[in-house]
């Protein structure tokens, strides 16, 4: 009986492909545009995770002021290299302190010019990155400790700046004085919503203290925790350390805040879950949009259709049958609106996933779930229109014109 | 006549419409027997009660009072469904406006009614195609019914009331809509299948043309049966 009534509805399909087509479009868009949501939140979700992952999984940032972001550090002293220090002597199981600080720059080498971040910082800042070298080498102890105009730059900044060229041993003006490349760093190749990991320049900490910002301050300092060692325990005595340095009561709070890789995938990526739940949402209420425009076309057929429909019962179709018949070709509707939808979703998510630079995740998980959603709306929406069918009184459906 | 229990047996039978002031009465205790084989062709004016009588006699109607005997089962008590089955097994209908499905060829609309007896796609199309044969319509199988002329629209219908082999073929006006000559090949049609293969034909008709092919006539007047006579004229 289902398999006939199944037989039955892609006739009447069939029959009807136009109007068909158009009943379905509403179901298509709604699941086509919750599985390319959700892919591409998917693939933001890696990308972030990705990069995140690349900085190591070991690795703590503490940075001046109660939390991460804009207006985070405003009113909370800057650290000194002495924290830096201090962390590296007192706190056991810590592999590497890297003090760092940034200042954006302009950076000319002949006719091009590249603005970029210049990070003043030790050849710790290299271990925390999970950097590793191309060409050259890092600092030796004489450019740190006189503060050198010497750096280190990324793939960006060398094929920027130099082309082609090797660019160790050449030259680059930043603001009023001129800094020797002496290495290259290995590309990272992660480049995620315009943050390009190898947009970057490495100078000793104390040239970028005295020929740029002018200060003593660093502001943010990067731990490496040994293999091992408890990432919690160490940021526990990182901030126990702090505490004591930065003199804050008992009673008062951080002035600084402390993030391993872990704190922070968990925060950006929990940011872009929201973001693909409720771009998931919102595409839901257009998939609810198409069941309703199923149910009209459904009304609209039964009426079209209630001469059909008393010669089904006069010749004795069951209530059920014609009830299924009608269930099942709402139900067969919506089923083709959601594979029509899922197949549209796949080349608009993957175009769209190359067009923004993240991966494009298949997630099989969504396809169903939205199929199987789609192949709900026709069973909810379908029902109301059957049923009206199936309680038709045949004598008067056979006088309907 | 015989003692055999008739195929039909309606007795005192009465169906009111509306109630209390508004209350019509479409048929006034009507009784009928006819027996299996027969061929009773049904007259009398509009509002007699004929129509309501073959929606009766159709089972796609409860009388209001009396008892519907066919084929010994009391159709008054029986639900909605269980009517339904009964028109499934026993009833083909032939309208006046042959009522096909449109945009559906004549094969399909012949394989309707047995959609829903179960039957596999195979045994489905060999059982239309003999039914259409049998209307003199081989070769017509893959045409919609627009692509039909009137008369070949109502063979396609007279098939597919066929097609079960029913006990009872109960037409309404079948010749309503056709000119005089298609009118007489469809009665021609209607009397071979009375006379080579038993089945019982209540047709209702205007035309006192067509109720000559019939063996027996009853007129209904005013919810009532006015005569029923046994038809002199009948053409050899």
């Amino acid at each position: 009986m289902i398999w006939n009534a199944l037989l039955l509805s892609l006739r009447e399909i069939r029959r009807n492909l136009t109007r068909s087509f158009l009943t379905v479009l509403g179901i298509m868009i709604g699941v086509s545009a919750v599985i390319t949501m959700v892919t591409l939140g998917n693939g933001a979700t890696r990308a972030v995770q990705d990069q995140i992952a690349s900085l190591g999984s070991n690795l703590i940032i503490l940075r001046p002021g109660q939390r991460l972001g804009p207006g985070g550090g405003v009113g909370a002293p800057n650290f000194k290299l002495a924290d830096a220090q201090a962390i590296e002597s007192q706190v056991s199981g810590v592999e590497a302190v890297a003090p760092s600080i940034a200042r954006s720059a302009t950076i000319v080498r002949m006719a091009r010019n590249w603005t970029s971040s210049v990070t003043g910082s030790t050849n710790a800042f290299f271990a925390t990155g999970n950097w590793t070298l191309a060409e050259g080498r890092y600092f030796n102890d004489t450019e740190e400790r006189a503060g050198r105009a010497v750096c280190v730059i990324g793939e960006t900044v060398r094929r920027e700046l130099f082309g082609a060229q090797s660019p160790i041993g050449g030259d680059m003006r930043i603001k009023q004085f001129s800094c020797e490349v002496i290495g290259l760093l290995a590309s990272k190749g992660q480049s995620t919503f315009g943050m390009d990991q190898d947009d970057v320049i490495v100078m000793p900490l104390r040239t970028v203290q005295r020929r740029l910002t002018g200060s003593q301050d660093v502001n943010s300092i990067r731990i490496s925790v040994q293999e091992g060692v408890s990432v919690d325990r160490a940021m526990a005595a990182v901030q126990q350390l702090m505490r004591e340095r930065r003199k804050i009561g008992a009673n008062e709070d951080n002035n600084f805040n402390l993030m391993d890789t872990r704190q922070i995938a968990e925060t950006l990526t929990g940011t872009t879950r929201v973001l693909t739940m409720l771009l998931g949402a919102v595409a839901a209420v257009s998939l609810i949009v198409g069941g309703i425009g199923i149910m009209n076309i459904m009304l609209v057929s039964v009426t079209e259709r209630t001469r059909e429909i008393g010669i089904r019962l006069a010749i004795g179709a069951l209530e059920r049958d014609v009830l299924l018949q009608f269930l099942i070709e709402a139900v067969t509707l919506a089923c083709l609106g959601g594979i029509i939808g899922i197949v549209l979703a796949t080349v608009a998510s993957y175009q769209l996933a190359q067009m923004m630079q993240v991966p494009f995740l298949f997630d099989a998980r969504i396809n169903v779930v939205s199929f199987l959603f789609s192949a709900a709306i026709g069973v909810v929406f379908g029902y109301f229109p059957a049923r009206r069918a199936a309680r038709l009184d045949p004598i008067e459906a056979l006088r309907h014109e | 006549m015989t003692d055999t229990a008739p195929l039909i047996e309606l007795r005192q039978v009465a169906k009111v419409y509306g109630a209390g002031m508004a209350a019509v009465h479409a048929l006034r205790e009507v009784d009928l027997r006819i027996d299996q084989g027969d061929f009773v062709a049904v007259m009398g004016p509009s509002g007699s009660g004929k129509s309501t009588a073959m929606n009766i006699l159709g089972c796609l109607d409860a009388p209001t009072s009396g008892s519907y005997c066919f084929r010994g089962v009391r159709v008054e008590h029986l639900t909605r469904d269980q009517r339904a089955l009964l028109r499934r097994h026993y009833l083909g209908f032939v309208f006046q406006g042959f009522n096909l499905l449109a945009r559906t060829s004549a094969l399909e609309n012949v394989e309707l009614p047995l959609l829903y007896r179960g039957l596999h796609a195979s045994a489905r199309r060999a059982a239309a195609r003999a039914a259409l044969a049998s209307v003199g319509l081989s070769g017509w199988e893959s045409h919609a019914p627009a692509e039909l002329s009137g008369g070949q629209q109502q063979r396609v219908a007279i098939a597919r009331a066929l097609v079960t082999r029913p006990a009872v073929l109960l037409a309404d006006e079948p010749t309503g809509n056709l000119d005089t000559a298609r009118s007489r090949e469809i009665m021609e049609l209607l009397r071979a299948l009375q006379s080579e293969r038993g089945i019982t034909i209540i047709m209702v008709t205007h035309e006192a043309d067509m109720a000559a092919y019939a063996r027996r006539i009853v007129r209904f007047l005013d919810g009532r049966v006015a005569s029923d006579t046994l038809n002199g004229t009948l053409a050899a």
